[in-house]
């Protein structure tokens, strides 16, 4: 096998602002991408999911830092890197989408224009040049008379236009990762799922890998074919999409299974996972999930489970990862 | 763009009620003068025939509303009566000072704007801290003090002990005017700054923490590609308005500033006709002003639009 | 649905905010303390000035004119040979009291009727808008300075001049927190309890909207002591020989080469004035609507 693409190692992040004792939001988190490979992380807001996001694209809000750990692309490692080489490599080779196609457009400049920003500082193009670039780039996603579009405002396209073009905008320089932030829940249902289609078609096309936040396990399973389950800062189970949802080892990964409908078993009752997540500040000691597990036993609440290999390439970190697999198949 | 910019004709017929409103005032002016104006203006000394003849000049004797007509209608053939003192029409008087006046406020917000962004950009750039914390001190320190003290100590430095700018006077060529206009300028632009540097400074706190700014960066952008292409334009347009709103503001500022570099601008025609107690020229200096504080209003508009492609005064006006 | 980084920025300015609340006691509040240290001490300075003054301010000394500082004058004396350090502190005493009570008349008269206007609305509403609009668009140095003009010399017709210009501030910042005080629920319950309008008036909106004005109203101050001093300056203002900062600031213009500290030190005075009432205004403001602070 090749070395990785992206390879994260013991990443820790946290909150340095405004204490001396900084309060950590991800917690020793590891994880790889392969060249083309589609990567879902999966949590609930306030996972951390998001920051680890954010962290290997440098992009994290003010305050937050990374405080330990690796994150190595292509070979090259990323933390502590100047920030002035580190920009370098967002656009051609790393490219980010956002949440919110609304606020992630900045309101004053033509989107052809934003379009042609990238092409135009990496790719040496000419102001013509990149223009031509944009429209092409809003061509392939599908923008209906790119050529009108591109001189719009981004007030006054819809909301999926919006996103098609965050996508051409984060593909006009042929990145080899592109790191996706819930890029369709701001969405609705039936441009979701367009836009996902999309996003995949492009990707096979250009042979990007995508690393790819969200909290929907429905749209990991369409788009990815691995996956890292994260709670409360930490992952708590990763491996491929088909053996994770088949065979869910860790009971967080199980209960977010049973809360979500299954289009398959629709007559199957959702289950909601009693409680809440911890607080980042008060964090349980010993495994976050513990307080809202069926399975907790005593030595849930001293020390983090390690992870644990269950099966080829599944991980999960659980003490009872066997017991559960047992539990569920009895069920 | 050019869509938007329909909204200007509407605008200015907006304006009219506040232009006439002004026009008002100003003539009102004259008969806030306590007692007969025509005596008051001329002093307990002033003989019987003199006062009936300012009276007539000023139009004192006949009912107000036609007075104000009258006034109106010669307001409108750029007639704004005789200077007491230069026995010169007010008009020219004030055209000859316009120009020096303009110049200032003109430099002066060039010079303004060009201390501000940078600093309000390194103070933005990270909030709390130590240069934050400087320009910060600056903006408070810089409200507290009198334009005019302000010129003086320039004076003082630059002028006086460093000899590096003239002190007074307003030259004869283009170069000799920047030149000589350079210390009153800057001690109306540090007058400037501080409205400036803290609106700006707000505005791209928020900018920098916006969603956009981060898609800039992971677009690659940093440093001053990403302040000029992305923070700027959006962090300029509340600041705009603040200008917009404050200018009338500094315009006052100007014409004591003026006093203090004796330049022969429409300060010193104020308050030069002040002490000559020459009426109409003090109303057409005023009157002008207020005028031109209405205009900036207007033209704070189109800049807004040109600036910020979702406002659409001309849609607004429609519905 | 939030991200984990706004949920995180929510969650950090909430903190913040919390933090900054007036929870902390106000003796705590820093910019209140500095305030009330340096307008106190000026206050005190002003009021204490027969007691503080070493020499007579208006007491001319021809034979002794323009000294440098000396241990008899400590900032040496004028072109009259009046002691500098007594006009000083003379001076404080004239130009606070005229800064003070200057707000007076504009704040009563302004908040009333922007408040009777933002909450009656209508006709009555817009007329008073259109007056205020008009009034904007005078420059408050020029409107002031004519005025003064018209109204003659004496403190008096500086406070009428202040008052005729600066009430549309306080209108317009009264009426605004109306408009939004009259929608809230609290207002609207005590209307259809049968509450009249002076009352909710009185008792239900005055309070939350003063406070805004309160705040205005600090630095409305600083804005009128520059006025007064600006008057002075321009030979506009309190009669000569009184003691007045701008005044000394003009008498010391002239001697700019060789006696800096004559035009220098007033401009200073000024600017430790305004500084304490901006912090004054700041801390005020942290203390009665402390979430609005950013």
């Amino acid at each position: 096998m090749t070395d990785p693409l992206l390879s994260v190692r013991s990443l820790s992040i946290g909150v340095t602002r405004g204490s001396t004792d900084p309060t950590l939001i991800v917690e020793d988190v590891s994880f790889d991408i392969s060249k083309g490979e589609r990567f879902g992380i999966v949590g609930e807001s306030g996972s951390g999911k998001s920051l680890t996001l954010r962290a290997i694209g440098d992009l994290l809000p003010r305050g937050v830092e990374v405080l330990a750990g690796s994150i190595r692309y292509n070979g090259t490692e990323l933390v502590g890197m100047p920030r002035s080489s580190r920009r370098k490599l967002m656009g051609p080779e790393i490219a980010m989408i956002f949440q919110e196609p609304m606020t992630a457009l900045n309101p004053v400049v033509r989107v052809g224009e934003q379009i042609a920003e990238g092409p135009r500082r990496y790719l040496g193009m000419t102001r013509a040049e990149s223009m031509a670039r944009a429209i092409e780039m809003m061509a392939k996603t599908g923008i209906p008379d790119p050529v009108r579009r591109a001189r719009a405002y981004p007030h006054e396209l819809s909301g999926g236009l919006r996103q098609r073009i965050m996508i051409a905008m984060a593909l006009s320089c042929d990145p080899r990762l592109l790191l996706c932030d819930e890029p369709t829940t701001a969405l609705d249902v039936t441009v979701q799922h367009q836009v996902l289609r999309l996003l995949e078609d492009l990707c096979d096309d250009s042979g990007a890998a995508l690393a790819f936040v969200t909290h929907d396990l429905a749209v990991v399973n369409q788009t990815c074919t691995d996956l890292a389950v994260m709670y409360s800062g930490h992952i708590v189970e990763s491996g491929t999409v088909r053996e994770v949802l088949s065979d869910p080892r860790h009971p967080y990964t199980q209960g977010l299974l049973d809360s979500a409908p299954d289009f398959d078993r629709p007559e199957r009752p959702l289950i909601p996972i009693p409680g809440f997540p911890p607080n980042v500040a008060s964090r349980p000691s010993g495994c976050p999930f513990a307080p809202r597990c069926p399975f907790v036993v005593e030595a849930c609440r001293t020390a983090m489970p390690p992870m644990v290999t269950v099966a080829p390439g599944h991980g999960a970190a659980c003490i009872e990862a066997d017991r559960i697999s047992r539990e569920l198949v009895a069920r | 763009m050019i869509d938007r910019l329909k909204f200007i004709p509407a605008r200015l017929v907006q304006s009219l009620p506040v232009a006439l409103g002004v026009t008002l005032i100003v003539f009102l002016m004259a008969h806030l003068l306590p007692g007969n104006a025509a005596l008051a203006l001329l002093g307990e000394r002033a003989t019987d025939a003199s006062v009936a003849a300012l009276t007539e000049q000023l139009g004192l004797n006949r009912p107000i509303w036609e007075q104000y007509f009258i006034f109106l209608t010669r307001l409108l053939q750029g007639d704004l009566g005789q200077s007491l003192t230069y026995q010169l029409p007010v008009t020219d008087l004030v055209f000859q000072a316009i120009p020096v006046t303009m110049s200032v406020l003109g430099y002066a917000l060039t010079l303004a704007l060009l201390i501000s962004i940078p600093l309000a950009a390194l103070a933005a750039f990270r909030p709390g801290g130590a240069r934050d914390l400087g320009v910060r001190t600056y903006t408070l320190l810089g409200q507290g003090m009198p334009q005019f003290w302000v010129g003086i100590m320039l004076i003082l430095l630059l002028g006086v002990n460093l000899r590096i700018f003239p002190v007074g006077g307003y030259g004869t060529t283009m170069v000799d005017h920047l030149y000589f206009l350079f210390l009153p300028s800057l001690t109306l632009a540090i007058a400037m700054c501080p409205t400036i540097i803290r609106s700006l400074r707000s505005s791209m706190i928020d900018v920098l923490g916006s969603d956009y700014v981060g898609t800039a960066k992971s677009k690659g952008a940093y440093g001053v590609a990403l302040l000029r292409d992305h923070v700027l334009r959006n962090a300029a347009i509340p600041t705009v308005s603040v200008i917009g709103v404050n200018l009338g503001y500094l315009v006052g500022g100007s014409l004591v500033i003026e006093q203090v570099f004796a330049l022969p601008g429409l300060g010193s025609l104020m308050i030069n006709a002040i002490f000559a107690r020459d009426f109409p020229t003090i109303q057409g200096v005023t009157l002008f002003v207020a005028l031109f504080v209405v205009v900036v209003g207007i033209l704070t508009d189109v800049v807004y639009t040109m600036l910020d492609p979702r406002v659409d005064f001309a849609s607004k006006d429609q519905t | 649905m939030m991200s984990p980084a706004e949920l995180l920025n929510a969650r950090l300015q909430q903190r913040r905010a919390l933090r900054s609340r007036s929870i902390k006691p106000w003796y705590r509040n820093g910019a209140l303390m500095a305030g009330i240290v340096i307008v106190g001490a000026l206050v005190l300075i002003a009021v204490l000035a027969p007691l503080l003054a070493p020499y007579d301010p208006i007491a001319q000394d021809l034979r002794n004119t323009l000294a440098s500082p000396s241990a008899e004058h400590w900032l040496g004396t004028d072109k009259f040979g009046r002691d500098i350090l007594s006009r000083l502190i003379w001076g404080a005493q004239v130009d606070l009291r005229v800064g003070f009570l200057a707000v007076l008349i504009p704040f009563v008269f302004g908040s009333v009727l922007g408040a009777i206007a933002g909450y009656f609305g209508g006709w009555l509403d817009t007329i008073l808008m259109r007056i205020v609009d008009v009034f904007f668009a005078f420059p408050f140095y020029v409107m002031v300075i004519v005025l003064v003009f018209i109204f003659g010399s004496g403190e008096a017709s500086i406070y009428l001049a202040i008052a005729a210009v600066s009430w549309v501030s306080y209108a317009k910042i009264v009426r605004g927190e109306v408009l939004v005080a009259k929608k809230q629920d609290y207002v609207t319950a005590a209307r259809l309890g049968g509450m009249s309008h002076g009352r909710i008036l009185v008792k239900h909106i005055g309070p939350n909207v003063l406070s805004q004005a309160i705040i205005y109203g600090m630095s409305d101050i600083v804005m009128d002591i520059m006025a007064i001093v600006t008057l002075g300056y321009l030979g506009l203002g309190i009669a000569p020989p009184t003691a007045e900062w701008g005044s000394m600031i003009n008498d010391g213009q002239e001697f700019i080469t060789t006696q800096w500290q004559q035009a220098t030190i007033p401009g200073l005075m000024v600017v430790v004035a305004s500084l304490g009432l901006s912090f004054l205004g700041d801390g005020l403001s942290d203390l009665l609507s402390p979430e609005r602070r950013k």
